[in-house]
């Protein structure tokens, strides 16, 4: 078994977390899935790691693939592929673990999620992001906090702490979303 | 040069909460009518006495206005001029529970409620005075004090001159006035008219007198005494201070009235209602009271007193780990393989190291359990008190130590289960009696420790659980099916369950029904189980059993497919190889292993666990027997993997809680490996035959 500790942490510590004083912008640190990009508030995300085996936990909803040990703290790991009612991929050498501090009603988690890759750090303006749409009742998406049109496409920028909170995870266990919410953005 | 006292407050805050502990136990201790121990009553005193002196320093008037009060009355008893009655004792216990709330006020910056306090200056003053027919409902107010009858005024007007001689044997007017400023508050105004010119002045002899007027509660007596070694010496004169003295105490407790005369039957009939009223609302505000008091202490919990030899045995053991890395060090500086076996040698004794020191400092948690039993006495006195019912409180293994979180989480559970002996286990002295039982009812708490784990049980020797009635209640709220055999273990079990009671009435004390199951989920929280053993007739017995720390555990890994887990070992009686002929099928509850001539239930943990790769045929594999809650089954792994000792790190601290994991570690490989709750995988399971 090929074990991959190294971090990529510097892409989100280094320099990148600084907030630009003078601008009134708002960074999100994209990434890609499943041909999509999205957004995170960066000042959430704590580091990036890149992929390396789990211990599996039993009795968990399917697409929290286990936890790692992060220094010592036991972090859960979301498979956001899963998460998002898509099928999963095997794991490549680019997989990375985004880590993120995730607020809940029980205080602050650490929190990881698979994702294909990372990718960029966006300045966003406020006024630059557009409401998420509404897909209706069927599929939850309390998570996207917005849109935003970039150079390259559209960007989903998600709301960590709904994304991944806990409680609402183990909820959604029983409701699977019929139709992906991605299917019908790009529609 | 000022010294910001303010940094000791909180200090002042602790001693004076201990302090209360210490009058409480004492007062329970006490028995009215038996004055001969003088040293319990001074015990009490002593507390007190400390308590109205920082709290003078500190600037609290109030509570040492009350403290004064009470240390009063507990002088009298010292002195043996006041009897120890059991009202006595009742009016301190009380007062003891209102001082309590004004230093909470106090340090909490709250204000108190003033009719309380009132109230109990009344009742403590009326027990200083030792007045005939001394009921809350009957006494007679009368419109003018008659210093005659009742010593007690709003104060004493003294009139002290001197002789010339009386400073020849010693006698100091100076500390005789400091006497005085301790019974009350003591104005001065000195008399210098008879002083003569310097050259005449014979420095020895006393010139002066005084006028002093000192005011509060204190009794002729009391005054009278501070003058006692200068009788003879002196003109005294002491009256009573006229002004305050109609109104003074008696109107105290009901409102302020006009003249005096017309009113003093009524004001009696009112003073007394309103006196009951108080009782009324205190004995209400009693549970909640003792529940503040509760919770009090558990927030006040930021720190922990530890012993020095604790602390010294812990210093010792971090200078024997610095040698162990300076040899280390040593080693690894220019190190080849033909040092191999002196690197074999330092890290045995790291090891050894690291484990004492372990142990050491999860020692420094660990309090006594007294901490959380000494509520008990006083509470049981209460209760019993208060349903009528004669009972003993049978305390063992108080100085059994517990970690500090888990002696928090079992202090409430703990209440509920003695306030559900004393509610329905003991019966009333006339059922015992015809049960021919002593009137008494026992109620035991005994803690100790026993194989890695420590054991609380309570239990008294009352009617016992009614199994009769379980089952019915059991059967009723479709929680058992009509027509099967149930253990007595089983049906006891019920009790657990949320909303069911058997209690024939709800009263305010127990009941409900909503106890038990919080009383056993705060257990299982800490990691304990409870278990209950019941005869019926001859009582009940609840066996708590916790562990001895929540962090570190010996455990034994085993391997399930491609994954670890840890079985703690103190659960695991043994790991044996099953043989096909040895396992049979029950019908509809899944296989069963002879082991030692019982029939053990498996568990397949690939299956529970939904592992992929793993040993399926029970032959190739190992069974873990295990045991939790006195129940035993048999874990159903690929191989045992070797022990460890591991830190318990929470899966709810990021995750959630897991059924069938108890916690999750570090592995020596960096993995993480889930520890299994052998308790929860026995219960989830349903592996009852």
């Amino acid at each position: 078994m090929e074990k991959k500790t190294t971090e990529l942490a510097t892409l989100g510590q280094r320099g990148l977390l600084k907030r630009d004083a003078t601008a009134e912008g708002l960074q999100y640190l994209t990434f890609s899935l499943a041909g999509e990009e999205y957004g995170i508030d960066i000042l959430k995300v704590q580091e990036i790691r890149g992929w390396a085996p789990v211990t599996k936990v039993p009795n968990a909803p399917s697409f929290v693939r286990g936890v790692m040990n992060l220094r010592g703290a036991i972090v859960p790991v979301i498979d956001l592929r899963l998460r998002f009612g898509l099928e999963t991929v095997e794991y490549t050498k680019t997989t990375v673990v985004i880590v993120a501090t995730v607020q809940s009603a029980s205080g602050s988690r650490i929190i990881g999620t698979v994702v294909d890759g990372v990718s960029d750090v966006l300045n966003l303006n406020p006024a630059d992001i557009q409401p998420a749409p509404d897909f209706g009742t069927a599929v939850h998406t309390d998570f996207i906090s917005g849109l935003v049109t970039v150079d390259a496409g559209m960007v989903m920028l998600l709301d960590v702490d709904r994304l991944l909170s806990v409680e609402e995870m183990f909820a959604l266990e029983n409701v699977r979303p019929t139709e992906s919410h991605i299917t019908a953005a790009a529609a | 040069m000022a010294i910001d006292i303010g940094q000791f407050v909180q200090t002042f805050f602790e001693e004076s909460f201990e302090g209360l502990d210490v009058m409480e136990a004492g007062l329970l201790a006490l028995e009215p009518g038996v004055t001969t121990d003088l040293e319990k009553i001074n015990t009490i005193f002593r507390a007190a006495h400390s308590i109205k002196g920082g709290g003078g320093t500190f600037g609290f008037k109030d509570v040492t206005d009350f403290t004064h009060l009470m240390e009063t009355l507990l002088d009298g008893m010292r002195e043996g001029r006041l009897s120890v009655t059991s009202e006595a004792v009742d009016a301190l216990l009380q007062s003891v529970d209102c001082l309590r709330e004004m230093l909470i006020a106090a340090r909490e910056n709250i204000p108190v409620e003033p009719e309380q306090v009132r109230a109990l200056r009344a009742r403590l003053s009326r027990l200083l005075n030792q007045q005939p027919a001394q009921n809350r409902a009957e006494n007679t107010p009368s419109p003018t004090v008659a210093p005659a009858s009742a010593p007690q005024a709003a104060g004493w007007r003294i009139q002290f001159r001197p002789h010339p001689q009386l400073m020849h044997s010693g006698n100091d007017p100076v500390r005789m006035f400091r006497e005085l400023t301790e019974l009350g508050k003591l104005t001065v105004r000195a008399d210098a008219s008879r002083l003569p010119k310097l050259a005449d002045l014979r420095p020895e002899d006393s010139y002066l007198s005084w006028e002093l007027e000192l005011s509060g509660d204190a009794t002729r007596d009391a005054v009278a005494e501070v003058f006692a070694w200068v009788e003879g010496d002196c003109d005294l004169n002491i009256e009573p201070l006229a002004a305050e003295a109609a109104p003074g105490v008696r109107a105290e407790p009901a409102p302020p009235a006009a003249p005096p005369g017309a009113e003093a039957g009524p004001k009696t009939g009112e003073e007394g209602r309103q006196g009951e009223l108080l009782l009324e609302r205190r004995k209400g505000e009693d549970r909640r009271r003792g529940d503040r008091r509760v919770n009090v202490a558990a927030s006040d919990s930021a720190s922990i007193r530890v012993g020095i030899d604790k602390v010294d045995a812990v210093i010792n053991l971090v200078g024997e780990l610095v040698t162990t890395q300076s040899m280390l060090s040593a080693l690894g500086e220019d190190f080849d393989m033909s040092r191999l076996d002196k690197l074999h040698e330092a890290l045995d004794q790291l090891d050894r190291n690291t484990r004492d020191l372990q142990e050491h400092v999860m020692r420094i948690r660990m309090l006594p359990v007294s901490s959380v039993f000494s509520r008990f006495p006083r509470m049981v006195h209460d209760v019993s008190a208060k349903l009528g019912k004669q009972v003993e409180l049978q305390i063992n293994g108080e100085q059994t130590e517990l970690d500090k979180t888990v002696i928090e989480k079992i202090g409430d559970p703990l209440v509920h289960l003695i306030r559900n002996s004393l509610d329905h286990g003991l019966e009333p002295p006339d059922e015992r009696a015809r049960a021919g039982k002593p009137e008494t009812g026992v109620i035991r708490l005994d803690a100790y420790h026993k194989s890695g784990s420590i054991f609380i049980e309570v239990g008294d020797d009352g009617r016992g659980l009614n199994r009769e009635a379980l089952l019915r209640k059991g059967l009723q709220e479709g929680l058992l099916r009509p027509g099967e055999e149930y253990s007595d273990e089983q049906i006891y079990d019920l009790i657990f369950h949320p909303g069911l009671s058997t209690a024939k009435q709800v009263s305010d004390v127990s009941g409900r029904g909503v106890g038990m199951d919080v009383v056993r989920s705060n257990i299982q929280d800490v990691g304990g189980s409870i278990q209950i053993a019941s005869h019926p007739g001859q009582g009940t017995r609840i066996t708590i059993s916790l562990p001895l720390t929540l962090a570190i555990l010996d455990g034994q890994l085993v391997s399930v497919g491609e994954d670890c887990y840890i079985i703690p070992l103190l659960s695991i009686i043994e790991s044996v190889q099953v043989r096909a002929d040895a396992v049979n099928r029950v019908a509809g509850k899944g296989e069963v292993f002879r082991f030692r001539g019982q029939p053990l239930p498996i568990l397949r943990l690939y299956e529970l666990f939904d592992t992929e790769g793993a040993v399926s045929d029970l032959e190739q594999g190992l069974l873990v027997v295990v045991e939790a809650d006195g129940r035993q089954v048999g874990l159903f792994v690929d191989d045992l993997e070797g022990q460890q000792q591991v830190s318990i790190k929470s899966l709810e601290k990021n995750f959630r809680q897991v059924s069938g994991v108890a916690g999750a570690t570090i592995l020596g490989d960096g993995r993480v490996g889930l520890i299994l709750d052998i308790s929860g995988l026995i219960r989830v399971n349903n592996v009852a035959l």
